[in-house]
């Protein structure tokens, strides 16, 4: 709830400014119960839901919503006309204060990130669609709604016209992308394709009576890692794919229905009627995001989007300043994501003269030592105002607690959570000297923390703390059964009292941490990590198996944008060669990997000579390679290039253009097939861009580009359309039909057939140049060497695709570049960083504390049989040749419990959800 | 006898997903019968055999393991 009002000040000190308007609650007393809403007498559109249900004025945005506080917005009745007040008189905290105002903030920063995204397209501006006018027209974001869950019909897919389902759902692709109309964006907008085949696919698995969904497009961009994996799924579901342009929509003789008039690829005029049709609107650029860019005075692009350069992708105009997301250019999540890291790491680079200056260091008191005392429990019960108190009953809670063994103290709170109750806890457990306590409240997943806090303070082991989930679980999910809601209370706290009296101390392990990385991989992402490694203060190590630094960026002539890679890149390596904190080792290879996060130990070879490193973290930027095919005459006649083989000729200036008249590109060599089925990404582009090179040196040249779906995405979209502009022929031949190249009579021929003319074309040109395949290793020895996934195309698995796209599962280690998938130099560069802002959170600290409920083998009992190895997804257990047994690593354990389902003696077991505390539990239910 | 037939079924939810789905149950307020008894494990793959075998010995009509 607050913006930026201005900005002053330079890289290192700026001031800014922020107001904060009034949220009318106060974050500290408010306990997300909700009843504010409940009670608001004023209902407003609910932005979330897309403005298909409604919402109340005092609301929280969505129930996942971070800080989960509630607020009241202006369409309050209160602040309009000084009568209701509702919310106040019902909120049991008295957290509703109408005596909120506007505040102003100072903020002395070093760096600043925005971050301010895109909106998307309103297509009732310019309503050619008729949006506006029927109900069954929606848009791809209300559509999300419609699908999901918590949306306005539960997840159950109805037509908002008259709530039935409906049979046949069209998707009409670059609804307000690539279009030159007025309110429209030029641009692409990258993400609509993917996210229409996921709506078409979940649509119909909601709808389980054969709905029929069909997806009006120009050419499907699936171009993200495993995305095309993703279409070729729907295809085969039977998502109907439309390469069209559409004419017109219109209401169908059937109520509710909708006649969409298109012309398909071959120029024939269709008529199709569809039950609901979804607008796949694109990005659009918010004037408030442009208004804060001009506050804070950084260059925008012709679309008023951030200028960035391929070489510094987060980096805005100003120093000091950096940008990631949508606002920079259309993006999906994953690169959103990384882009984030970007700007941390950027702005890592930038402070690291004053990291840890204002960092403080708590005061905790010394543990008092329960080891063989008898347990002496306390209970707590939480009334949360009325949220349990209103649906259970507390004293009989109360009672009932008492009778239970080894419990010596209960009492109830209002609110257990709030500040002067926790420091009557403290001091009940000191006066009572309680040794075990239990929180009867709401749940551990948000409160665990703040009560084992609480224990801390009052000198008690952390972990012999328990909670028993009364209101998520019982009281609010149970709220007109008093009596049923009441016992099963007791029940609840009846099995954390039988499970905390098991309880024993546990101590979070501290792992000393070796502030230096190994990147693995010379090329352009492992160099950027790298360097801004050094400038945050590490020392690096890079190796690279060939004899040079550069990876494939030697290899191309300019990025999408026109910026001179070689000497961007001779730029990169003298500053990576010239830095004492960067120790670069050429023809070396990993050889063995031992040690975890925070100390590993990789033995490497260099050229026969074998080196240990010890280093706290890994990058892996290892690369990949451009395919070199077996077909259309490569290898047997000269005038058949791959696109890497063309850039070198520009680079190197030896392409006799006055030699050519013509020349041609073939698209998707080596990609999209079945052996292959992955989007390589970059070849679109690269030859598009390669097109007009050609164009740029002889106009009069003709040039064709053999395509299957052209995925010039986001800003480079631009590109295709300049290449048509300049007179670059695009013909889309069809993937299933018979592609020959020829060079009979000396002459190079190609024949392949055109889906729009529906029939074979002939080109005969002089230089032809094969966009094939972007390529893993074949053979990837490091993923088995630092226990880390390959996917089944041979690219590195990161751990969570949307959310974690840099770290992998195992700790400490990371990954970047093309050894993640396919991507243009921008993107690895951002991902270089990325993977340096991630080891950097790690590096930044001397000594880390890991999670104490984790796994632990009884070597008594261990057979050493390693069937609890293969069990663990995080590779967190070594098997001791010596010993003949295995040992759990904590540093790298998440306590999941794998191990100890598979172990036949009962050797392994987690802390605190061993076999005897579930069973107890169990035991304790009844 | 009159008595309704009163299950007591006995749940294992993993932390990370079944486990925080029955919160936002409660957050969203959707109301189911009170008869489960949820007992939190870091993984649904942690569920050994005997932990079900043991709800049921106690007499638990039905064991959810979710996850």
């Amino acid at each position: 709830m607050s913006e930026v009002e201005n900005i002053s000040g330079t890289v290192g000190d700026f001031n800014v400014r922020v107001v904060q308007h009034p949220r009318y609650i106060d974050v500290e007393k408010c306990i997300a119960c909700g009843l504010c809403a409940e009670k608001c007498p004023k209902k407003v559109s609910s932005e979330y839901d897309a403005g298909l249900a409604k919402r109340k004025s005092a609301y929280v945005r969505y129930p996942q919503a971070v800080p989960l506080k509630y607020a009241i917005d202006n369409n309050c009745i209160f602040l309009n006309k000084g009568k209701c007040k509702a919310c106040e008189k019902f909120c049991p905290t008295g957290a509703v204060n109408f005596d909120d105002r506007e505040k102003e903030i100072t903020l002395n920063v070093g760096a600043v990130i925005i971050a301010p995204g895109c909106d998307a397209y309103d297509p009732g501006v310019y309503d050619i669609y008729n949006y506006k006018t029927s109900p069954n027209i929606v848009t791809s974001l209300e559509f999300e709604r419609i699908l999901a869950a918590t949306g306005p019909s539960g997840g159950h897919v109805v037509r908002p016209s008259d709530n039935k389902e409906p049979e046949k759902i069209a998707w009409i692709q670059c609804v307000g992308s690539r279009d030159l109309h007025p309110g429209s964006q030029p641009y692409c907008s990258g993400v609509c394709c993917t996210y229409a085949v996921k709506e078409a696919v979940i649509a119909k698995e909601h709808l389980k009576g054969g709905l029929d969904t069909a997806i009006f497009y120009i050419d499907i961009r699936t171009h993200g890692k495993d995305f095309e994996t993703y279409y070729n799924r729907a295809q085969e579901t039977g998502v109907r794919f439309i390469k069209s342009k559409i004419s017109n929509i219109v209401p169908a003789d059937h109520p509710g229905d909708l006649a969409i008039s298109y012309v398909d690829e071959s120029g024939r005029r269709v008529q199709e009627t569809f039950g609901m049709v979804v607008l796949s609107v694109g990005f659009s650029v918010p004037q408030q995001a442009v208004a804060l860019a001009k506050k804070l005075e950084i260059g925008l692009d012709s679309f008023d989007l951030a200028a960035t350069g391929s070489f510094d992708p987060v980096q805005t105009s100003k120093p000091g300043i950096f940008v990631c997301g949508t606002f920079e250019s259309p993006k999906d999540i994953p690169q959103s994501v990384i882009e984030s890291s970007a700007c941390a790491a950027m702005a890592e680079q930038t402070l690291a003269e004053s990291r840890g200056t204002l960092a403080r260091t708590k005061e905790i008191p010394v543990e008092r030592d329960v080891k063989g005392a008898t347990p002496r429990t306390g209970v707590f019960v939480c009334h949360c105002g009325t949220n349990i108190a209103g649906y259970l009953d507390v004293p009989d809670l109360v009672e009932y607690a008492k009778t239970l063994p080894h419990v010596t103290y209960v009492e109830d709170n209002l609110f257990s959570c709030s500040q002067d109750t926790q420091e009557q806890i403290t001091k009940i457990i000191k006066e009572q000297n309680l040794n075990r306590i239990v929180v009867a409240a709401c749940t551990p997943r948000t409160h665990e923390p703040l009560f084992q806090e609480t224990v801390l303070n009052a000198g008690i082991n952390k972990y012999l703390f328990e909670m028993a989930n009364i209101r998520n679980q019982c009281s609010w999910v149970h709220s007109n059964e008093k009596e049923n809601a009441t016992q099963k209370a007791k029940d609840l706290i009846r099995m954390a009292v039988a499970k905390v009296s098991l309880l024993s101390p546990l101590y979070d392990p501290e792992i000393d941490v070796n502030p230096s990385a190994l990147v693995v991989g010379g090329g352009i992402s492992g160099m950027t990590a790298a360097r801004n490694l050094s400038k945050q203060g590490y020392f690096a190590n890079i190796i690279e198996k060939s004899d040079t630094l550069g990876g494939q960026a030697m290899n191309l002539y300019q990025t999408w944008d026109g910026e001179d890679v070689q000497a961007k890149l001779a730029e990169l390596v003298q500053e990576v060669a010239s830095d004492p904190n960067i120790n670069i080792l050429t023809n070396t290879q990993v050889k063995k990997v031992d040690g975890f996060v925070g100390n590993f130990k990789t033995t490497v070879d260099m050229a026969g000579k074998e080196q240990v490193i010890d280093h706290g973290v890994a990058v892996i930027a290892t690369g990949a390679q451009e395919f070199k095919p077996n077909q259309y005459l490569y290898g047997k006649d000269p005038r058949v290039l791959t696109g890497l083989e063309l850039d070198r000729k520009f680079i190197d200036n030896t392409l006799a253009v006055d030699d050519f008249r013509s020349a041609a590109f073939i698209q998707c060599v080596g990609s999209r097939i079945k052996e292959r089925p992955y989007c390589s990404k970059v070849c679109c582009t690269h030859s598009v861009k390669n097109a007009l090179a050609l164009k740029k040196r002889k106009p009069d040249m003709d040039v064709y580009v053999l395509y299957r779906d052209l995925r010039t995405y986001g800003l480079r979209e631009g590109l295709y359309r300049k290449a048509r502009e300049k007179g670059v022929v695009f013909i889309r031949y069809d993937v299933n039909k018979p592609f020959t190249v020829s060079n009979e009579n000396r002459e190079l021929a190609i024949q392949c057939f055109s889906t729009m003319f529906q029939r074979e074309v002939e080109i005969k040109p002089d230089l032809l140049v094969l966009a094939t395949a972007v390529i893993p290793p074949q053979d990837n020895p490091l993923a088995a060497l630092f226990k880390v996934p390959l996917n089944e195309d041979g690219f590195f698995v990161e751990a969570h695709v949307k959310l974690q796209p840099i770290d992998f599962a195992t700790k400490g280690v990371y990954v970047c570049g093309l050894a993640h998938s396919p991507k243009p130099l921008d993107e690895a560069v951002a991902q270089g960083l990325g993977a340096a802002a991630r080891a950097g959170t790690f590096l930044s600290k001397k000594k880390v504390f890991g999670n104490a409920v984790v796994s632990g083998i009884d070597e008594r009992l261990c057979r050493g049989c390693r069937i609890c190895q293969q069990a663990c997804p995080y590779q967190a257990i070594d098997f001791m040749k010596d010993e003949i047994v295995c040992r759990v690593n904590p540093a790298v354990c998440t306590g999941c419990g794998s191990c100890a389902a598979v172990c036949p003696t009962g050797a392994a077991s987690v802390f605190h959800f061993d076999d005897e505390k579930v069973l107890a539990m169990v035991e304790a239910a009844f | 006898m009159t008595e309704t037939f009163q299950p007591k079924i006995i749940a294992f939810a993993c932390n990370w997903c079944a486990y925080s789905a029955a919160d936002l149950a409660g957050v969203s307020r959707l109301q189911y019968p009170s008869c489960m008894r949820i007992i939190r494990v870091l993984c649904s793959g942690r569920i050994n055999p005997n932990f079900v075998l043991k709800a049921f010995e106690k007499g638990a009509d039905g064991v959810l393991v979710a996850g």
